[in-house]
């Protein structure tokens, strides 16, 4: 994070600025993919007009990150008369689709909104592994061509790549093919509960003997293993604690479901209103769930603020503890990941039978406590 | 010297947030703020009204400078500003600024 964005952050987060918004557009979707948390119904999408007048009050509430995404984002027809009307009100414009759906004329449409990005899921190198994954025969296909189509007018491109057991050996050449389309590569090791709760999902996720290779490798961390891998430095002192801020969900962040519900954050499934019957600013300000959000300190937690991880090693989601059952709790996804970090044993490993180590992990000892990878 | 007119650049990101304007440019994602008397050019800046009268009816009234060295900051940022993409700048009025 740069200073002037974390300066930003700051500012935000005193003014009560919700900075970064995500808005999903739809959950319908043209593929498939067997690790997604949606269903792809739909129950009652927000209309072009009411999605507009969103914009307008988010332009107003001060939001300037905006994520467009879903479900697949070109799936809505007003797509791009949406799009326009957010480039109107000039908002840092980020886009998340499979790219299955852009030609040409959608290449020029997302170039002439200036976007600041577009993520593209890549599974794979090999059409196969990601057709696999997507269900959608031709996909990878299309999606390279696509993204071939946006590289070629410039716009900046990142491959978003999850990592799960079935494409895990297939990260270096995403990354190959990343570079070769001039695109950033962004990896992601974590797989969400289904929003229905089901978390039969995360069985596809990778286990601690991978996910310890990617902690190890320094092309996916912008710092060496030694210094991300580092022992932890904590538990915080209580008057530190207590200043502490879990994360941004709530605070300067909040995500919008394309029903017009809205929560603290994409994984954090704490309805707090619904913009059908409540102004955006006025769920933001003064909905009861969003202030007890932000109400929490690290010192609250009643495992995690005496954990030695809580000063920086364990990047602990509040809203995957929210889907165990108690957003002050621990994550047993985010406490396997620290443990797998660091080797050194988390507190809520302690409080979570199901996220005990496994055996011989406990003698690695590699150095570091800064997290500059977009792990969730 | 020539009558300058400044426009914002459409493809740039922009809000204010504490009394400075945040402002990415389209060009590169690189990230700007401008302080207040920055954002009360940056704002004013729509392609008709010429910036000598920006900076005498904008900054001027709103802060206390004297003219001539405020007119001369203000063509130093607007130059910078069009280095990076974040304004537009003619010798005559942007008719498409709106």
């Amino acid at each position: 994070m740069t200073q002037l964005i974390r300066e930003m952050s700051n500012t935000a987060q005193r003014l009560g600025v919700p900075l970064g918004v995500q808005l999903d557009l739809t959950y319908r979707c043209n593929e498939r993919c067997v690790h997604c948390y949606l269903d792809h119904d739909d129950h009652g999408e927000m209309n072009t007009a009411e999605i507009k007048d969103l914009l307008d009050q988010m332009a107003e509430a001060g939001v300037f990150f905006l994520t467009l995404s879903g479900g697949e984002i070109l799936m809505r027809r007003d797509f791009f008369e949406i799009a326009q009307h957010a480039r109107s009100l000039m908002f840092c414009l980020k886009l998340k689709t499979n790219a299955v759906m852009i030609h040409k004329a959608e290449a020029d449409r997302i170039k002439a909104l200036a976007p600041e990005s577009v993520q593209i899921s890549v599974y794979s190198h090999r059409p196969e592994v990601h057709d696999a994954i997507s269900k959608l025969p031709g996909s990878f296909k299309r999606s390279l061509a696509g993204a071939r189509l946006l590289a070629e007018r410039g716009v900046k491109v990142i491959f978003a790549n999850v990592l799960m057991r079935n494409n895990f050996q297939d990260y270096t050449g995403v990354q190959e093919l990343a570079a070769e389309f001039g695109a950033q590569y962004t990896v992601d090791p974590t797989i969400t509960p289904m929003m229905d709760g089901d978390r039969s999902i995360l069985n596809l996720g990778i286990g601690q003997t991978e996910l310890q290779q990617v902690f190890r490798d320094p092309s996916l961390l912008g710092t060496s293993p030694e210094e991300f891998c580092d022992l932890p430095k904590g538990p915080l002192a209580e008057e530190d604690a207590m200043e502490m801020l879990p994360c941004s969900a709530g605070h300067t962040f909040c995500y919008i479901s394309p029903y017009g519900d809205v929560y603290p954050c994409v994984q954090f499934p704490l309805p707090t209103g619904n913009l059908r019957t409540t102004k955006f600013i006025d769920i933001w300000k003064h909905s009861p769930q969003m202030n007890e959000v932000r109400s929490i300190t690290v010192n609250d937690l009643p495992v995690c603020s005496t954990c030695s991880h809580n000063s920086g090693t364990c990047a602990r989601c509040p809203g995957l503890a929210y889907m165990e059952g108690n957003m002050r709790g621990p994550s047993s996804l985010d406490c396997e990941k620290s443990y797998t970090r660091t080797g050194v044993v988390i507190a809520g490993m302690m409080a979570h039978p199901k996220a005990k180590p496994a055996a011989g992990l406990e003698q690695i000892h590699l150095a570091s406590n800064e997290n500059v990878v977009n792990f969730r | 010297m020539s009558t300058i007119y400044i426009a914002r650049n459409k493809d740039v990101a922009a809000r204010k947030l504490g009394g400075e304007m945040m402002i990415m440019s389209g060009r590169d994602s690189t990230l700007f703020s401008l302080n207040q008397t920055a954002t009360a050019i940056w704002q004013a800046a729509d392609g008709v009204t010429p910036l000598a009268d920006i900076v005498t009816g904008k900054l001027c009234a709103e802060f206390d400078v004297d003219p001539a060295v405020a007119l001369r900051d203000a063509e130093e940022l607007v130059a910078g500003l069009e280095e990076h993409g974040i304004l537009k700048v003619s010798n005559a009025p942007i008719v498409d600024a709106q």
